[in-house]
């Protein structure tokens, strides 16, 4: 085996362990908004993730199979979401849908209030992840960056939990990263940064915020350049991670000297 | 008889299982168990008026007149 850095093993051993998982790589990838399935599949290799979320559809003979095809093709884990459920009855049965057909007790847990913020509500939240984790579902749930919310739903069993960095599509980034460090602080299940993400740089924030990972679709599959796009947030995903165990340097209000001043030549 | 599949009316033989339904929208063909016999996942689910029809249990469905019928797969999203 080729000879490695300390710098190069730190990068590569340091995988995301889901439910006695080993994930390779932080980022968590959607595949809505691609235009094609050759693109997608092509952005999700260049993104280097090994989990994928899937939405759960009525079958049109059509169109069907491929995507399933895709992920296994390329090795990546799928983990279906309940998009689209305004309620935890239709939140349960999706994810019932989604383990009969897909053949894994994972599931990524939406119950959205309304179309128009697409943003989590929490009362059918709370009800859909107890139900389905009594009915031996591991739950991602996605939450609004509400700290009390995300210990609740730990405390609930939930699996990992997803705090928004800001509304579904929106690239806003992470509008409230001091919820997010607290949201990390008091966990002890997986943080996973969900939703807002515009650009590589808030992936790398939402990293050395703490997060575990970072799940995100919109701004690969809806960037100019997709496979582009999907190899920076590699990179962004991987730089935050390392910053975060590396520890920054305390923001401090004056310029210190990283040159001593004792020693200088003088010149008279 | 007729049931409603995925939102619209579908003719299917009097007294067909949930296999036979499967199998034909899908184009596979199934064994008892559910699973498609060319060896490759399915990747489908069903639900009969709002309740989950396990995969092992589809040989032994019978469908009834006027049933509804989700058959769901996976899509991007997310």
């Amino acid at each position: 085996m080729e000879e490695t850095t300390l710098g190069a093993r730190q990068t590569l051993r340091d995988p995301l362990v889901v439910d006695g998982v080993e994930l390779g790589s932080r980022l968590i990838m959607g595949t809505g908004g691609a235009p094609s399935l050759d693109g997608l599949g092509a952005a999700l290799v260049a993104s280097g993730t090994e989990l994928t979320t899937v939405a759960m559809r009525r079958y049109s003979p059509a169109e069907s199979g491929s995507l399933f095809q895709l992920l296994a093709d390329h090795n990546i884990r799928v983990l279906p979401n309940t998009a689209g459920c305004f309620t935890a009855r239709d939140a349960v049965l999706t994810a019932e849908l989604a383990r009969e057909a897909l053949e894994t007790d994972w599931v990524k847990l939406e119950v959205i209030a309304d179309e128009h913020t697409l943003l989590p509500d929490a009362l059918e939240l709370v009800e859909a992840t107890e139900q389905l984790v009594a009915r031996g579902f591991k739950v991602f749930a996605y939450t609004n960056d509400d700290p009390v919310l995300a210990l609740r739903l730990e405390n609930l069993g939930a699996t990992a939990v997803m705090p928004l960095g800001a509304p579904i599509g929106t690239g806003l980034g992470i509008l409230n990263p001091h919820n997010i460090e607290l949201i990390v602080s008091r966990a002890s299940v997986p943080v996973v940064l969900d939703a807002g993400i515009g650009t590589a740089s808030d992936a790398a924030l939402a990293m050395e915020l703490g997060c575990d990972a970072v799940l995100l679709a919109t701004a690969v599959t809806r960037a100019q350049d997709p496979v582009l796009m999907g190899e920076s947030f590699r990179h962004a995903v991987i730089a935050g991670r390392l910053a975060r165990r590396a520890g920054r340097i305390p923001r401090r209000e004056h310029a210190l000297a990283s040159s001593a001043m004792e020693g200088r030549a003088e010149f008279l | 008889m007729n049931i409603r599949l995925n939102g619209a009316q579908h003719a299917v033989a009097d007294g067909a299982t949930v296999s036979a339904l499967v199998s034909g929208v899908t184009g596979r063909t199934l064994a008892a168990d559910g699973q498609a016999t060319d060896g490759r996942k399915l990747g489908v689910a069903v639900a009969r008026n709002a309740e989950v029809v396990p995969r092992s249990q589809w040989h032994a469905t019978a469908l009834a007149e006027g049933d509804d019928v989700e058959l769901v797969t996976a899509v991007q999203g997310g």
